[in-house]
């Protein structure tokens, strides 16, 4: 019986991945376009991780540091685009990105 | 089946159905909260490969921090009919259709690879080898990661001060207006 290998975890990344985008192509509110987003970002991460469990040594610590700066990058991205949003309902009163077509208010 | 096949097939389907539940909700509240199980999956599944502070950091950063974000953000937005924005029929038709052939073009660029199985020691590197990484030290003397950390470091004070800065301007101008 072999044990669990790095296959499985690229599937589940790459069914995130596909949640993500879709997710970022059919909703209409800004903030879900954020959590596509945030999915794209986790996927990314776990196959980071993946490959740093299972590919060469080398990898152990540079799958894990590059994971860390994704997380903290994808914080700094939320923050910035919550900020960009709150600007939009303010100018707008919605968050629908369809009506997004300029943004100066 | 050992036991990480169990663990496995279990974190999977929660991170799987609960990632769905995001793209399919309709209320954007509803989908916040398939989101935050989304992310706790994704932490146990980082716990299940061996990276115990990775696990944390997400559990800390994702969960406690963005997602609260987001939340306040859904809280300060969502009022009346904005709440819930359908998306079309035709929207949803032409998604899914993209989303099914781009999931079947990854599976099958992910297939060839070997299925590797872990080598070595158990656990992957904790705090303290990613620290010193951190600090520059890598453990067989090279240099490591200083410059992406402080990257990093300085790419989030800027944008911090960036988003506090888009965040309140927009109410000063608001009350000159009112004045």
């Amino acid at each position: 019986m072999t044990d669990l290998g790095l296959t499985p975890f690229l599937v589940l990344a790459s069914f995130l991945f596909v949640c993500g985008v879709v997710c970022i192509a059919t909703k209409r509110n800004a903030i879900g376009i954020l959590m596509g987003v945030e999915l794209v970002l986790n996927a990314a991460n776990l196959n980071f991780v993946a490959f740093a469990r299972f590919g060469p040594p080398s990898f152990r610590l540079e799958g894990q540091v590059f994971a860390l700066m994704v997380i903290v990058l994808a914080a700094a991205e939320a923050a910035v685009a919550l900020a960009i949003i709150l600007n939009f309902y303010n100018n707008h009163s919605t968050v629908d990105v369809d009506r997004a077509d300029e943004l100066r208010g | 089946m050992t036991l990480s096949h169990a663990l496995f097939a279990i974190l999977a389907s929660v991170t799987a159905i609960s990632a769905l539940g995001v793209v399919l909700s309709g209320s954007i509240v509803r989908a916040a909260v398939w989101l935050l199980f989304t992310l706790l999956g994704v932490s146990m599944l980082y716990f299940l490969l061996g990276a115990e502070f990775l696990g944390a950091a997400q559990l800390i950063v994702y969960v406690g921090g963005t997602l609260v974000l987001v939340i306040f953000g859904i809280m300060l937005t969502a009022q009346g009919p904005f709440s819930s924005l359908k998306t079309r029929p035709m929207e949803w038709v032409v998604g899914g259709a993209l989303g099914a052939v781009l999931f079947a073009l990854l599976v099958n660029a992910v297939w060839p690879i070997p299925d590797l199985q872990p080598g070595g020691a158990g656990t992957l590197p904790g705090t303290g080898p990613l620290g010193m990484g951190f600090l520059g030290i890598a453990n067989n003397g090279a240099v490591a990661y200083l410059l992406p950390f402080e990257i990093v470091s300085v790419h989030l004070l800027v944008v911090l001060i960036g988003a506090a800065y888009l965040a309140r301007a927009k109410r000063h101008q608001r009350t000159e207006g009112e004045a």
